[in-house]
C-alpha cells in the first residue's frame, strides 16, 4: 500500500506539523553544538537540506531497485549509510575542485553531515511509510527546509540569550533544550492543519 | 569483573562521563523513545549490546585498520551490530520494533557509538573495550529510564505498562509529546549538574 498524500502535503508538513527535530528529535547532536552563532547554523542547515534532498532521492533508487529486486532489505542500514557517506566525500570534492569559495563556508560542515541521524532517518522513515519517488524527494527537501529553520531560530535565540542571567547549572545544553522544548510547542500549534502518518 | 580497573571503567562510563548529560551525545534517540518504559529498556539494551560488540570489534581490527578508512570501517561494524538488533526485534518482538520504527536503525548514527569506538576502544586492548562499552551503554539505559519513568507516570499513569495511579488521574497529554522530552532532559542535566557541584565542592 503506498501513502496518499500528494507531494506538496508531504512538503509542507515536513516543514511544520512534522519538522524532523522538533517533532521527531532527529539530528538533536550537531542541532546542538553548531548552534551558538548564527552564520554556522545557517551554513549546515543549508548543507543539510542539500545532501538530504539529493541522499533521499538516491536511497528511493537504491532501495527500490536493488534491495528489494535480490530480496536484500535487512542490509538497508548498511547500504543507506554507504550511499550517504560516499555522497558526503562526492559532494566534498567537488565543491572542493570547482568553487574554493563555496567550500569555505559549507565545506566544514559536511565530514559532521554522515553522522547527522536527520539524513539517515529521513531516509528510513520515507521506507516505513512507503513514499514513491516523488513523495520522497518532497520530504527529504521539506525535512531538509524544516531543519534549516529550526536550528536558525535556535541560533538567533541563544545569540540573544547570552547575556541573560541563567542558572549555573542549565547554561549551554540545559537552556538550548528548554528553548527547543519551546520552540517544539509552537510548532504542534500547526499541528491541526495536515494529517501525517 | 570486580577488579578495580572495570570498577573505574563502570564508575566512569554511568556518571563521571556519562554519555548524555555530560557529553550531551546520543540524545536523538534519547528524546524519542522515552515516552513508554517498555521502548525504552529495549532501546538500552539494544544500544548496551551494539555498543559493547562494536568496541570489542574495533578493538579486535585495531592494529590491522588503516588509519584513513578507520571512520568508515568503525560506520560498517556498527551497521551490521545494528542489522542484527533489528532483525532480532523484528522476529521476536515486533510490537515493540514497529513501535520504535526508525529508532534501531538510527543507532548507527548514535554518536555515543562512534565516539566510544573512536576515542576508547581505538586505543585499548578488546576486554577493556568491551567494559567500557557496556558502562557507557549502561550510563545512556539509566538515564533515558529516569526520563521514561517520569513521563510515564504522569502521561500515562503506568509504569511499564502496568497502571500505578488512581483511575481518577487526569494524564498530562504533554508528557507523552516532544516537548516535554526536551523540558525532561532539560531538567535532567540541571538537576545532574547541581548534584555534581555539590558533591565536588568539599575536594576543592
Amino acid at each position: 500500500m503506498e501513502s496518499s498524500l500528494n507531494a506538496p502535503v508531504i512538503f509542507f508538513a515536513s516543514i511544520f506539523t512534522n519538522n524532523i527535530l522538533l517533532a521527531n528529535f532527529l539530528g538533536m547532536c550537531s542541532f546542538l553544538a553548531i548552534s551558538r552563532e548564527l552564520p554556522s547554523a545557517v551554513g549546515l542547515g543549508t548543507a543539510v537540506t542539500f545532501v538530504m534532498t539529493c541522499t533521499t532521492a538516491l536511497n528511493y533508487l537504491v532501495y527500490h531497485y536493488l534491495l528489494v529486486p535480490f530480496d536484500l532489505v535487512h542490509f538497508r542500514f548498511i547500504a543507506f549509510i554507504i550511499v550517504i557517506a560516499a555522497f558526503v566525500q562526492l559532494v566534498e570534492m567537488l565543491i572542493d575542485r570547482y568553487s574554493p569559495r563555496f567550500y569555505v563556508v559549507l565545506g566544514v560542515f559536511l565530514p559532521l553531515i554522515t553522522v547527522n541521524c536527520a539524513i539517515l532517518g529521513v531516509c528510513l522513515f520515507m521506507v516505513i511509510r512507503k513514499y514513491n519517488f516523488i513523495q520522497s524527494v518532497a520530504y527529504g527537501f521539506g525535512g531538509g527546509l524544516g531543519w534549516l529553520l529550526a536550528i536558525t531560530a535556535l541560533a538567533g535565540i541563544r545569540e540573544k540569550i547570552k547575556k541573560a542571567p541563567i542558572p549555573k547549572a542549565l547554561e549551554g545544553p540545559g537552556i538550548s533544550l528548554i528553548v527547543a522544548g519551546l520552540m517544539a510547542l509552537s510548532f504542534m500549534a500547526f499541528s491541526g492543519m495536515i494529517h501525517v502518518g | 569483573m570486580a577488579s578495580p580497573k572495570a570498577r573505574i571503567i563502570f564508575r566512569k562510563g554511568v556518571w563521571e562521563e556519562n554519555p548524555v548529560f555530560r557529553q550531551i551525545l546520543g540524545i536523538c534517540s534519547a528524546l524519542a523513545v522515552t515516552n513508554l518504559m517498555t521502548n525504552t529498556l529495549i532501546m538500552g539494551l539494544g544500544l548496551i549490546f551494539v555498543t559493547a560488540m562494536s568496541n570489542a570489534t574495533v578493538s579486535a581490527l585495531r592494529k590491522v585498520t588503516p588509519d584513513r578508512i578507520r571512520m568508515m570501517v568503525q560506520v560498517l561494524i556498527i551497521a551490521s551490530y545494528v542489522m542484527m538488533v533489528d532483525i532480532f526485534l523484528q522476529a521476536y518482538l515486533p510490537e515493540i520494533s514497529k513501535a520504535l520504527g526508525p529508532y534501531v536503525g538510527l543507532i548507527i548514527t548514535n554518536c555515543i557509538i562512534m565516539g566510544r569506538c573512536e576515542g576508547y576502544a581505538r586505543v585499548n586492548p578488546v576486554w577493556p573495550s568491551f567494559l567500557d562499552g557496556i558502562a557507557s551503554g549502561t550510563g545512556y539505559a539509566l538515564v533515558l529510564l529516569t526520563i521514561a519513568f517520569v513521563r510515564e507516570v504522569l502521561g500515562f499513569g503506568s509504569v511499564f505498562g502496568v497502571r500505578v495511579l488512581p483511575e481518577g488521574w487526569i494524564p498530562w497529554t504533554i508528557m507523552v509529546m516532544a516537548p516535554a522530552g526536551f523540558f525532561m532532559l532539560a531538567l535532567f542535566i540541571w538537576v545532574a549538574y547541581t548534584v555534581e557541584k555539590r558533591t565536588t565542592r568539599p575536594k576543592s
